[in-house]
């Protein structure tokens, strides 16, 4: 009766022949043998929707808004034919306790079972009631869930680093999903940027409902496979970078050439992210190309990092390469093994086996 | 208790059932509501509650000037953009640095194609539930459906039954798995629904199609902006250089290519909403025609500030597209001009806000604000400081204030500006309303409701939309005189500006009138302030008990079932409410923030 993710491809046009063939593919990569590839296709055959439970907390709705620009796959899609989100207030029919029912019916009924998704963060100040919901702190409605959560993906910069509300003085100590006091260990994930890509929102449910499982994480939490990179290692203005060619005012020559944002404020050599490799809506442009210097909001803290006009480093001329790299090369060091991936994953194979199937 | 009337004609009984809300979903932010129903569950008061508090300006405190832009449109990320425009306007607004006009026109066709995309999607993403059943879409005849999809919009090309049938099939799926998503615990046995399933089909088919087109129309910002949700703006102009035909040109911000692309998706932007939205709007206004609830504050008191300056820098009345102006008592005769400068006009009072004056009974001038938190509950509040079970709004009950324009409560917005614009004789808009009045046959009263909201907003994307493609037109046809400045960078180096500045800058968002307030000292922030249209519309009650628009609007409606609030729902979202963007406030003198003791 459920319309399972192979049954959303067939709807999409894809043929039988292409789904098998996509089902090896996605073995291979995996690493697995031919053998693997009937098993990726049963999985994809039969999967009921996964029950997602999206909360709001101190947040813009950004994430929910760039979430629904997805091109590939379409928002509607997903909503309609991958998961069953049962909680979204921004979306959700049912309001009051209507809707707060919910929260305990799929606590009930999937105790173990659905991805908790996080957009904002609650805060600690004013006693958690800077963040209502239902007449108490959105906190405890926060603790509740995780409790009983199989995994929790933290949606952008509010969930998985603090976000604008989190910058000094951080009047309500708002804070972010992994650092809230008492909240269940559970395996997360975090998709940062203010707000993350819509297609790599979309990429992300789509790899953990194919693959039963997160993506490979770096130390952050962040999936490697759009945040192992900076933006300024695949900028399509890296070779004036590299050639010394730079913006040095707004609307110069070099501005309208196209020459490397650096000395404008440019945030690419030390942001972490897909916007020069995905782009934006639908891979139509993204910050740097549209003229404006990249202003990290990926990366955790990046509101207290100075202005977003000021450059990076003081150094003229073209010594930059190697300072560049050196800025990069710092970043570049918290990042790493994937040992923490590999537990997350774990984990989330250790809730399943608890929990029952996906 | 005995009836109060309020200074703002509204009669107060709170002796009957209370009702309560929270979360009101479908809205950006959280809000809390809480009505009295008398024994024909007619609502006899209303209490709204904005139940969320970030503390924005307080971040902004010592902050760059030129980076405001950032932090404030992370405000709100659903009319993303309008307050980083307003900042920006601030900015140079106190530091006089005058935009380029390519930099007016681009900046202009942002804050439209954000005036079309957020009332699409709040139409038929937020809005539409509370009008339309998609259960009771499963019974419709997929042909019927059809011909009733031709009868209303003929040149809509997805018309054909076998069309319907595949998406009703696709619900119905989606149904009998029973997992019903977003659409679980709906409202749908209640009466308060009156589509047939026909149109309930139709307006489903649309909700989906406009989930598809939405995203399309946002790409104007991509183009100038590099993102979407959150573009990039700049004080002096806009960041996207403009390179036609020179060195390097295919690598530009803007060139030829890009240009072409714009020009499409305002082409198709201007298609579907007039061929799927306002048909939809006209459709379903037409069985709802005799539900004429909620007008609150409409007919009486609204506010506008004006917004797309036709030439860049002249942000006077006659040079703004969209009205400006105020409208008190229903006097719908007389347009009084707004001035956000002087401290006797616009002023936020807080004696039923979580925040403490030393003298409550006053209102302040945004520039002469003060806020300190102080969450405290009433005396007779039911439940405990984390546990609300009911409000007592004799006491602090928001954590929104009340803005007051010459002691008014004012509602904002588009029906607001439209009313503005109506009684100003605006040509466009006047040609719009009296077309849709007379096509569901209704008299001008109509306008102020539920309804009329929800229609006026419909209209202004409408409009929105063909404004684009003028200052398109517009855009190119400088280009073509030669111009392609976009920036003035004259003033971008804080060691040019003076010690002490302020300013104030404005837009029309898509919820109402929205404006800022700086101080800028030692080129760093000195005070930041915004009023933001649901700060207007969500206020609570003032010093001198006046309730606000949201209050007012809910006044005297009947609800069918008040366990189940449809109508609470409905007239509250054709407000479009955005909690995140009501409730920020800091103190000029940058007061540090005190710990909230609850008490």
């Amino acid at each position: 009766m459920t319309e399972t993710f192979y049954e959303v491809m067939r709807r999409q046009g894809i043929t039988r022949r292409s789904f098998l063939k996509y089902c090896s593919l996605t073995a291979a990569s995996l690493g697995l043998g031919p053998s693997f590839a009937p098993k990726i296709a049963h999985a994809m055959e039969t999967k009921p929707r996964i029950p997602v439970l999206w909360l709001h907390g101190l947040e813009c709705t950004c994430c929910s808004e760039s979430f629904i620009r997805s091109a590939h796959p379409l928002a509607k899609d997903v909503i309609l034919s991958m998961i069953s989100l049962d909680y979204d207030d921004t979306i959700m029919a049912a309001a009051g306790q209507q809707a707060e029912a919910i929260v305990q019916e799929t606590i009930e009924k999937y105790d173990g079972n659905f991805i908790l998704a996080c957009e904002g963060n609650p805060p600690l100040n004013q006693e958690g009631m800077s963040c209502i919901i239902a007449g108490k702190p959105y906190l405890e409605q926060l603790k509740h869930a995780a409790e009983h959560c199989k995994a929790i993906i933290s949606w952008g910069s509010c969930a998985s680093w603090g976000c604008v509300q989190a910058a000094r003085p951080n009047p309500t100590q708002a804070t972010p999903i992994d650092k809230v006091p008492g909240l269940a260990a559970k395996p997360i994930i975090k998709v940062p940027g203010c707000p993350p890509i819509a297609e790599v929102m979309t990429a992300v449910i789509t790899y953990i409902l194919t693959f039963d499982r997160f993506p490979e994480l770096d130390r952050q939490g962040r999936p490697k496979m759009f945040y192992s990179q900076r933006i300024h290692d695949k900028c399509y203005r890296r070779p004036h970078f590299d050639a010394g060619q730079f913006v040095e005012a707004f609307d110069d020559e070099g501005a309208r050439k196209g020459y490397c944002l650096y000395k404008v404020g440019c945030k690419g050599p030390t942001t972490y992210n897909a916007c020069s490799t995905v782009r934006w809506n639908g891979g139509l442009s993204f910050p740097i190309q549209a003229g404006h210097p990249c202003i990290g909001c990926s990366e955790d803290g990046f509101w207290d990092k100075g202005s977003f006009y000021d450059r990076l480093t003081n150094i003229h001329g073209f010594g930059i390469e190697a300072s560049a790299d050196e800025i990069g090369g710092t970043a570049a060091a918290v990042v790493g093994t994937a040992v923490a991936a590999h537990a997350a994953v774990s984990a989330v194979k250790r809730a399943r086996q608890k929990g029952g199937d996906v | 208790m005995t009836v109060i009337q309020t200074p703002n004609g509204f009669n107060l009984d709170n002796s009957g059932q209370r009702v309560v809300v929270d979360p009101v979903t479908r809205i950006e932010g959280h809000m809390r509501c809480e009505v009295n129903v008398d024994a024909e569950n007619i609502i006899r008061n209303a209490v709204s509650t904005g139940t969320m508090w970030r503390g924005l300006e307080v971040i902004l405190k010592g902050r760059d000037p030129r980076d405001a832009w950032a932090f404030v449109q992370r405000i709100c990320g659903v009319c993303t953009g309008t307050h980083a425009l307003t900042s920006v306007r601030t900015v140079e607004d106190a530091l006089k640095i005058a935009i380029p006009e390519n930099a007016n026109s681009i900046r202009n066709i942002m804050q439209l194609s954000l005036q079309v995309h957020d009332h699409l999607v709040h139409f038929y993403h937020l809005h539409a539930l509370d009008w339309v059943n998609p259960v009771n879409a499963l019974k419709a005849d997929p042909k019927a459906t059809s011909e009733l999809q031709m009868r209303t919009s003929p040149k809509h090309p997805k018309s054909s039954p076998g069309y319907f049938r595949d998406v009703q099939n696709r619900l119905k799926k989606f149904v009998e798995s029973g997992q019903l998503g977003p659409f679980k615990n709906g409202y749908w046995t209640n009466p308060a629904y009156l589509l047939p399933p026909e149109a309930d089909l139709m307006a489903v088919t649309h909700y989906l199609e406009a989930l598809d087109f939405q995203k399309e129309i946002m790409t104007t910002r991509t183009i100038f902006g590099g993102k979407d949700t959150h573009p990039n703006w700049l004080v002096g102009g806009v960041p996207c250089a403009i390179n036609m035909d020179g060195d390097l040109a295919a690598g530009a911000p803007i060139n030829m290519e890009r240009l072409n692309y714009v020009a499409g998706v305002i082409d198709r932007s201007i298609d579907f909403v007039e061929n799927v939205y306002i048909p939809d709007i006209l459709a379903v206004g037409s069985f709802y025609k005799g539900w004429l609830y909620g007008g609150g504050l409409s007919g009486k008191s609204v506010l506008a500030y004006g917004d797309i300056p036709d030439r860049a820098n002249d942000y006077s009345p006659k040079n703004l597209m969209m009205p400006s102006g105020a409208i008190i008592n229903g006097n719908l005769k007389e347009v009084h001009p707004v001035d956000l400068r002087d401290p006797e006009q616009i002023q936020e009072f807080v004696p039923h806000s979580w925040y403490k004056y030393p003298d409550e009974s006053k209102g302040l001038h945004p520039w002469d604000g003060i806020t300190e938190p102080n969450y405290k509950l009433g005396a007779n509040t039911r439940g405990t400081s984390t546990n609300i079970q009911q409000l007592d709004e004799s006491a602090k009950y928001s954590w929104i204030k009340a803005p007051r324009w010459r002691g008014n409560a004012m509602e904002v917005g588009p029906l607001a500006r439209y009313v503005v614009g109506y009684a100003q004789g605006h040509p466009e808009i006047k040609d719009q309303v009296d077309r849709t009045l007379s096509a569901l046959g209704v008299p001008l009263d109509a306008l102020f409701s539920t309804l009329g909201r929800t229609a006026a907003r419909a209209l202004e994307a409408q409009w929105a939309a063909h404004k684009q493609k003028y200052f398109f037109q517009k855009l190119i046809a400088n280009i073509k005189a030669g111009d392609t400045a976009t920036a003035n960078v004259e003033r971008f180096d804080p060691k040019t500006w003076p010690k002490e500045v302020k300013g104030v800058g404005f837009t029309e968002a898509p919820r109402g009138a929205l404006a800022h307030w700086i101080r800028i000292k030692d080129t760093k922030i000195d005070n930041y302030q915004c009023v933001v249209p649901t700060t207007w519309n969500g206020s609570p009650r003032d010093n001198k008990g006046n309730i606000g628009a949201f209050e007012a609007s809910l006044m005297n409606t009947k609800m069918e079932r008040p366990e189940e609030p449809v109508e609470i729902l409905r007239t509250l979202h054709s407000f479009d409410p955005c909690l995140a963007c009501s409730t920020h406030v800091m103190g000029p003198e940058g007061d540090e923030m005190a710990v909230v003791k609850v008490r």
